[in-house]
């Protein structure tokens, strides 16, 4: 599969995820649309993993692992998401008890 | 057009139109629910280029982990109905229009790479780099720095989560 494809359909996740933080106002969904971001980019990361190890099979090196590094960049980002997404959605509950809403509207000054 | 080309589109087409879904809703937990279409949908592009650890992972880890504590905090904070008080179009619009346009720079940017040449291949159905015997042994030596450091990451994470999910008694009395 031509590495084009793969770039496409990232950009395009990743548009749809910056439309939906900008458009949107409820602080989960824009939560939401970070996590989605976060995806088109690893997906980004895997196909570049694969073409390299394609460019390295190519050059006759049957046995590399090449690529291997980009595979492993999306395990730890996806642990980063995982302690991101608890602290964030704790930091939510928080606010939702504060100003009982959960619209970052009502965020625009930092303070109560 | 093969087997592999049709997956690749039936997948594609479906993570962008559940993409597109969780940001029109307007009930979070439909949002949700599209959220983990998506994620089912990336795992499945995950498969196909035998990357399969990172698909299983993927699913456990977001569509089973994270989305449950989305759920959770929206059924917690009775947010499952539609609150978004409708607000300016023109804000909208500006958002789609300004996200268009990062759209078209990005692939202004990127669409000149030459699909022709064999090297600009993803490699599909081949290669054991993403099984979880290569991927753990270089975890566990290149990157053993790092995991230990997540692992600390983790740590402080769930201690901020519960110092921020507290109850403050005595902060409420002082307002």
């Amino acid at each position: 599969m031509p590495i084009n494809y793969y770039i496409l359909l990232s950009l395009a996740l990743f548009t749809i995820g910056i439309v939906g933080v900008l458009t949107r106002r409820n602080a989960i969904i824009i939560f939401m649309c970070i996590e989605l971001m976060l995806n088109a980019v690893n997906l980004l990361l895997v196909a570049f993993s694969k073409m390299h190890l394609n460019a390295a099979i190519l050059a006759n090196d049957a046995a590399s692992t090449a690529g291997t590094d980009g595979q492993l960049f999306v395990f730890f980002i996806m642990v980063v998401a995982a302690a991101e997404v608890s602290v964030g959605l704790a930091i939510i509950v928080m606010m939702y008890r504060n100003i009982h809403s959960v619209d970052v509207n009502f965020l625009n000054r930092l303070k109560h | 057009m093969n087997i592999i080309e049709l997956l690749f589109g039936t997948l594609s087409v479906l993570a962008i139109f559940s993409a597109l879904m969780l940001v029109t809703s307007k009930n979070p937990v439909y949002s949700v629910l599209w959220l983990i279409v998506t994620f089912f949908a990336i795992s499945g592009h995950y498969i196909l280029l035998n990357a399969q650890f990172l698909a299983i992972v993927n699913i456990i880890v977001y569509a089973g982990a994270i989305m449950v504590l989305f759920l959770f905090v929206i059924m917690l904070m009775n947010l499952n109905k539609e609150t978004e008080p409708q607000k300016n179009r023109w804000l909208k619009l500006a958002g789609a229009v300004a996200g268009g346009c990062l759209l078209l720079v990005l692939v202004a940017a990127l669409k000149d790479v030459d699909s022709k040449k064999p090297e600009n291949f993803a490699l599909l159905n081949g290669g054991n780099t993403g099984l979880i015997k290569n991927l753990g042994k270089e975890l566990f030596t290149t990157y053993v720095v790092p995991f230990e450091i997540s692992s600390v990451l983790f740590l402080s994470a769930m201690i901020g989560a519960v110092v921020l999910g507290k109850k403050e008694k005595q902060n409420e009395a002082a307002h």
